[in-house]
């Protein structure tokens, strides 16, 4: 992962920084310059809430190379209050558990590393509310 | 006077036994939990690190605050377990909270008391008036080294604690630090696992700067053990710090809140900072509290607290540590443990 | 726009070809196709292939290929879709001729997978890098989560899944060419190890090695080629929300509704006329939301239309006739030719055991990545 690309995701991983397009109200996360739903390019700036409810989910197996310690994982789609829908992986629970309708809270934790030199790369896990 | 206005604590959810470790090494489960006075600790996921940690941590010091995080003029993270070796953890931690680029942020080291140091730092600076709020934080993944004592101890976790001098949950009121060049307990660079000296790490190193540093800040204070309802010793196993207490005049009672090590193990520089979290998720208005830590090299911060009549009020907008303890999600084979613990070698 | 007509075909066999080269299998499957068309020249060359780059680290192969077929000078490219690398450079090919470009086009598709330590990696490339490929999902995993959305919208069983690899399995062993020319039973498939729950690992589509292409001349030509030409009636090219997270139905592949609106439309013919269809089983959860964006079945009947055979051999609507992507393989650029190949055979009927009696109108659909690009072809046999 080359520096500079990941540096750039900071304000949307880190913070979940998102917009709230002027002209229709959509929220897109991340942010985008042009909205998807209307084609509008005025937007004010929305921080997500850190939490919201699983959408539909997966567990996976088979890994690529850099997460092949972690399996099996959760990966899920999330949808905060505010609509805006992410994906991300659920942890601290049984996988067998993860089903549409259970609620999230959203925990900062490391994502990916490249190997033992690489950088270190951050986002938002999900993990059942309340747990 | 400045003091606590914002305190959070994250503990990890796994967890592993003692008696699970104690199999894999062939060892006595029962003699050795009598004598650690310990029977399990966290473990800290793949995902986790001193980062995540204190995010959590702040995240819920933030909460308990109240204020913009715009307004925090300084950031220090202690720890043993910084996920770079060049490269500052508290820079991750101030953009994920929301706080800075106006702000100072710097890294400390001292073995098990880089998160009192912070936390002194951060008080420091905020009593001379330079800012208007800052944070300590002290969070550790420490490791312990295969079939060796501290692997039975060595967790992970931490706590956050914003200073500033209006809506105090707890005033300082003194502070007081003993410190001696003492080769108890180190690592070198490029090493993976700390060594240290066996039983040397006891009385002349632990129980040396303890005592000297809580005998100091009483004696400065003009206070006696009597005085306090709580007190905070680190914990590197459950026998220590009792034995601590006991010599200097304290009671069960008064250490049992913040004596955590049983179940959490020996969160390093998140050791009596997380104790001292446990404490004010109960502690009444007026209560004073003695914190005393201790980093091998060897040190001891002390510090002596009083808890608010604004404490009650603000501590429920987050997790308490007892919370955190007692609803683990799930305990580990010692396979998981050491794959999570990343003591299964890997090509690169 | 000029009538446009296949004339010429050629393929390698699909698997695991450990003596060929990328250059092998494209000079190999294009020297068939010249040579079932008699043809000596070439126009233009299109070349569908997803990553030649992080496969065999080799970019620029529109040149280099067409330099290794002899034919250094020829107008050749590139071109990128995913998985629908195929089908796309079908559709290139199709406008070259259509638009009076170009008299002689070829439309190829390659791939050499199994040189890459990593396909896994390579191929999540397809999906949404920050949004999606950054958090380890992988896209057993982004079908995975389709497959969960349709189970609960629709009630979709893991046996529903298994079926539909049965029946391209059984398709399948009547295909020389394909990489599993064998049949599997309902046990094997849902007792095969789990990939990305509730795919299992016979629910997947293999890495596969392959090249396939095939010669479009205007219509009005074909004869100077072949007796049985292959009209191409239609092509519908549409994309759709690259992350899953942006997608209004997870369950529902609008991009695959909209190319073959588009592709009916332009050939003036409903779901109804179609005989026979390969539609992208990339997993078998695709091919069910595939052939219900596609309108061939009702919404939602999707799930038991491999179970009942509606869309086996002999059934209402055969689907896959090949074996799909599942039993021929996927050679990920080859695969949107060799759908082509297989209508092409069946509707000149020369399929054999696979012959679908009395086929005339045939519908391709290639798919890229998780459903973000989509390409439907529609043929008539003349």
């Amino acid at each position: 992962m080359p520096s500079p690309r990941y540096w750039r995701e900071v304000p949307n991983r880190f913070r979940l920084e998102a917009t709230r397009c002027s002209a229709c109200g959509k929220v897109n996360f991340p942010a985008r310059a042009i909205c998807p739903a209307c084609r509008g390019t005025a937007s004010e700036k929305v921080t997500l809430t850190r939490e919201g409810m699983v959408v539909t989910s997966t567990v996976l197996y088979v890994a690529p190379n850099e997460f092949a310690m972690e399996t099996p994982y959760a990966v899920a789609i999330v949808e905060t209050p505010e609509g805006a829908r992410l994906m991300a992986q659920l942890v601290d629970c049984d996988p067998a558990d993860v089903k549409p309708g259970l609620p999230v809270a959203l925990e900062f934790r490391l994502i990916r590393q490249e190997g033992h030199g690489g950088i270190l790369c951050y986002g938002h896990k999900a993990v059942p509310a309340g747990v | 006077m400045a003091g606590i206005v914002g305190y959070g604590a994250y503990i990890p959810r796994q967890r592993i036994r003692a008696e699970e470790i104690a199999r894999q090494w062939g060892r006595d489960a029962a003699s050795i939990e009598k004598g650690l006075l310990l029977r399990e600790k966290s473990v800290p996921g793949l995902d986790e690190d001193t980062i995540t940690i204190s995010v959590a941590a702040g995240r819920s010091a933030l909460e308990r605050a109240g204020i913009d995080p715009q307004r925090v003029g300084a950031l220090y993270i202690g720890s043993e377990s910084h996920p770079y070796a060049v490269k500052p953890s508290g820079t991750i931690v101030v953009e994920a909270l929301g706080i800075g680029p106006h702000v100072h942020v710097a890294d400390f080291e001292f073995a098990c008391k880089a998160g009192t140091e912070a936390m002194f730092v951060a008080l420091g600076l905020v009593e001379s008036g330079r800012v208007e709020y800052a944070m300590g934080i002290g969070a550790d993944t420490s490791q312990g080294a295969p079939n060796d004592a501290l692997e039975f101890s060595a967790s992970a976790g931490g706590a956050a604690y914003l200073f500033g001098r209006d809506a105090l949950l707890a005033d300082v009121l003194e502070t007081f630090s003993y410190t001696t060049d003492t080769p108890d307990f180190w690592r070198r660079e490029g090493q993976f696992y700390p060594r240290h000296g066996g039983r040397f790490t006891g009385e002349p190193a632990y129980f040396k700067h303890v005592l000297a540093a809580s005998r100091g800040i009483l004696d400065k204070s003009g206070l006696k053990p009597k005085d306090f309802k709580y007190a905070v010793f680190h914990m590197p196993n459950g026998k220590f710090p009792l034995n601590a207490g006991k010599t200097l005049g304290f009671t069960k009672q008064q250490m049992e809140t913040g004596w955590l090590v049983p179940t959490m193990g020996n969160t390093y520089s998140g050791s009596s900072p997380t104790g001292l979290a446990a404490v004010l998720d109960v502690a009444a208005p007026d209560d004073l509290i003695l914190v005393t830590s201790f980093g091998s090299g060897a040190a001891s911060d002390s510090f002596v607290l009083k808890a608010t009549a604004l404490l009650p009020e603000r501590r429920g907008r987050a997790r308490t540590v007892r919370s955190m303890l007692d609803h683990p999600t799930r305990y580990l084979t010692y396979g998981q443990y050491a794959s999570y613990r990343e003591k299964i070698i890997l090509n690169d | 726009m000029r009538d446009v007509a296949i004339v010429g075909v050629g393929m390698t066999r699909f698997g695991e070809l450990w003596e060929a080269s990328l250059r092998d299998l494209f000079v190999q499957a294009a020297s068939e196709a010249l040579h079932s068309a008699r043809a000596d020249h070439l126009d233009a060359v299109f070349i569908g292939n997803m990553s030649a780059g992080q496969f065999v680290g080799q970019e620029h192969i529109g040149p280099l290929l067409v330099d290794h077929l002899g034919m250094a000078g020829v107008a050749a490219g590139r071109v990128e879709s995913a998985c629908a690398s195929g089908g796309l450079a079908l559709r290139t090919a199709f406008v070259e001729v259509a638009s009076g470009m170009s008299d002689l086009v070829m439309a190829a598709g390659v791939e050499k997978m199994t040189d890459a330590a990593d396909a896994t990696e390579v191929l999540a490339t397809a999906s949404d890098q920050e949004l999606e490929a950054y958090h380890g999902i992988t896209f057993p995993g982004l079908y995975a989560m389709i497959a969960r959305a349709h189970m609960e919208r629709h009630g979709t069983t893991e046996e529903d899944l298994s079926w539909v690899s049965v029946k391209n399995h059984r398709h399948g062993a009547l295909n020389p060419k394909a990489q599993f020319p064998a049949e599997v039973t309902l046990e094997d498939v849902m007792r095969s190890s789990m990939v990305a729950d509730p795919l299992r690992l016979l629910h997947c589509s293999p890495v596969s090695d392959g090249a396939a292409a095939v010669l479009l001349c205007p219509l009005d030509q074909a004869k100077q080629y072949t007796d049985r030409p292959v009209r191409i009636r239609a092509s519908g090219l549409a994309t759709g929300s690259m992350a899953l997270a942006d997608r209004k139905d997870i369950s529902f592949l609008d991009s695959v509704q909209l190319s073959a609106q588009r592709a009916y439309t332009m050939a003036g013919l409903t779901p109804a006329d179609i005989h026979l269809a390969e539609v992208h089983d990339c997993f078998a959860i695709a091919e069910i939301c595939c052939i219900e964006a596609l309108g061939l079945v009702e919404l939602g009947k999707g799930r038991a239309a491999a179970r009942t055979g509606e869309t086996a051999l002999g059934g209402r609507i055969p689907v896959n006739t090949s074996g799909g992507l599942k039993s021929k393989g996927h050679p990920v650029g080859a695969t949107g030719i060799a759908q082509a190949i297989e209508l092409c055979e069946q509707l000149r009927g020369e399929a054999g055991a696979r012959q679908v009696k009395g086929a005339r109108i045939g519908l391709a659909q290639n798919m890229g990545g998780s459903g973000a690009s989509s390409v439907v072809h529609i043929f008539e046999g003349v």
